[in-house]
């Protein structure tokens, strides 16, 4: 009758006051910043007034149909659309505060802070060592013991080291596909960027494969801000502390993952992850 | 039904298990009800063969909790919903488990009734039962009806006419213990009307669960264990943005 009735009787307190402690995440440490953005292919108009913040150390997932602008976002976190023609983009985006579009700011410098890993894994046509080795060579690490050190400690945060440390030498290519996606990532994170992008990153993998990459990302985000994108909502549902839903260009929503999947606030992302958008 | 809000999934088959189960909950909730108004009847009118029935049908209700029960799990393992679809599957889940042990109150009546043919009683014991009776079969049904048509205001309202039924219940339980003083010879019977007033004040208690797993099937908040008034509160207010 009485419901009310005293719950605390033989509860763990503080299991209790976490499962009391509803407050979602409003202090976070913002990472990057997304300042009214307006991008243009040519005449088409394919991000409308985007604002968002995306949280450090925390992992944030877009999510959308085809088109929807999820990967031109993503692109222009480390200034990939540079390489397309015609782009045009308006708005700021801050990278710890500092506008990533500034022309003082060296694109590379830029790229070995916010690192990218693409959908097919594309490993170098070279060993593996070297594959990981690449980027260390190009921002000046030449020390042989300095560079096994790194190799080593990228291969491992990649969960990728008990599988490879006897082939070293090997050629990348012999890797399996979710091997060498994992080797992408040791190549991304050897170089210790401070954001890591992942476009699609286990859309061509099979299920176990994509596991391993799912575990690995959450054990990246103790070091690194993590966005990705991603078609399998279950796996945004999974990794992510954040999801964005984009939709035509715009954001619709974002929020934390845990009340986007189970209580959206708008009809359209709903609509979306229970599959009735048609 | 209010289905139409959502619109169609694209998976048609996926719309179909959905609909199943919200028709098969309305389907286990029409049999649970009509157990509930036999075993009154049964009780109030000393109905032997009636609450003979009652007994026996109980095993239709438990029946069908496993099978929507089964249904859900099959729907969470294969389609793995989310937002409204994943509110939908869980309040079914925790609905029927409600309704399985309104079902098994309505049998525990059903026995009550047997007993009391067997003893007979007086009707001036009857007189609060069938009151008590009646609010609670309202209540059921008011219920059920909140979640046909996903009504999460009308579900509030409903939850808190619970009180009602616990105050007639608390009426009951003193003229019981003034009658046990009266003449202690009249205990057992009385004790089984206990009994039964105390299976009414369940259903009551039960209702309310339901009126709950609606406002979190339509507002996507769990207003269980708060205050009636803050029950009012989130099935109004919580609004969704279009």
């Amino acid at each position: 009758m009485n419901k009310e009735a005293s719950l605390t009787h033989g509860v763990n307190l503080d299991v209790l006051e976490r499962d009391l402690d509803n407050s979602s995440a409003g202090s976070e440490e913002i990472t990057l910043k997304v300042e009214n953005v307006d991008l243009y292919y040519s005449e088409k108009q394919a991000l409308k007034n985007i604002n968002m913040e995306i949280p450090k150390n925390r992992v944030t997932a877009f999510i959308g149909p085809s088109g929807c602008g999820k990967s031109t976002l993503l692109r222009c976190f480390n200034r990939m659309n540079d390489l397309v023609d015609n782009v045009r983009i308006e708005g700021r985006f801050l990278l710890d505060g500092e506008d990533i579009y500034h022309k003082n700011v060296q694109v590379s410098q830029l790229r070995r802070r916010v690192g990218m890993v693409f959908q097919k894994p594309n490993p170098f046509p070279k060993s593996i060592y070297e594959n990981v080795a690449y980027g260390m060579r190009i921002i000046g690490i030449k020390d042989k013991r300095k560079l096994d050190e790194n190799i080593e400690k990228a291969l491992k945060g990649a969960a990728l080291w008990d599988e490879v440390k006897d082939r070293l030498h090997d050629s990348a290519m012999g890797l399996s596909g979710g091997q060498q996606q994992r080797l992408v990532i040791a190549r991304a994170i050897a170089i210790e960027p401070e954001v890591l992008l992942l476009d699609e990153p286990a859309s061509a993998l099979d299920p176990i494969s994509t596991l391993k990459i799912e575990e690995l990302i959450y054990e990246l985000k103790d070091k690194y801000t993590i966005v990705i994108v991603t078609h399998n909502m279950q796996q945004a549902a999974r990794v992510s502390d954040y999801t964005a839903f984009m939709y035509m260009g715009e954001l619709i929503e974002h929020g934390d993952t845990k009340s986007i999947f189970t209580n959206p606030k708008k009809k359209k992302t709903e609509d979306y992850i229970t599959g009735r958008y048609g | 039904m209010e289905n139409s809000k959502l619109g169609q999934h694209i998976s048609q088959q996926f719309n179909e298990e959905l609909e199943d189960i919200r028709t098969r909950v309305m389907y286990m909730g029409g049999i649970v009800e009509q157990q509930l108004s036999d075993a009154i009847k049964a009780l109030t009118t000393m109905d032997a063969s009636l609450a003979e029935v009652v007994i026996t049908n109980d095993y239709k209700v438990n029946a069908l909790e496993v099978s929507i029960d089964e249904e859900c799990t099959q729907i969470l393992a294969r389609r793995q919903p989310a937002a409204g679809d994943l509110r939908l599957v869980i309040s079914v889940i925790k609905t029927i488990t409600d309704l399985e042990r309104i079902g098994d109150e309505a049998e525990r009546i059903g026995r009550m009734a047997l007993h009391f043919s067997e003893k007979g009683g007086e009707n001036k014991m009857l007189a609060g039962i069938i009151h008590m009776g009646d609010l609670v079969t309202k209540q059921l049904h008011n219920a059920l009806d909140t979640f046909a048509r996903t009504d999460s205001e009308a579900a509030a309202q409903v939850a808190r006419e619970d009180k009602k039924v616990d105050q007639e219940y608390e009426t009951i339980l003193r003229n019981l213990m003034t009658y046990m003083m009266e003449d202690p010879r009249n205990i057992p019977i009385l004790v089984d009307m206990m009994w039964s007033a105390r299976a009414l004040e369940r259903i009551g208690d039960r209702s309310s669960n339901i009126c709950e797993y609606v406002i979190y099937l339509v507002k996507g908040k769990d207003v269980r264990h708060t205050s009636v008034d803050k029950v009012a509160t989130d099935a109004r207010n919580f609004i969704k943005d279009e």
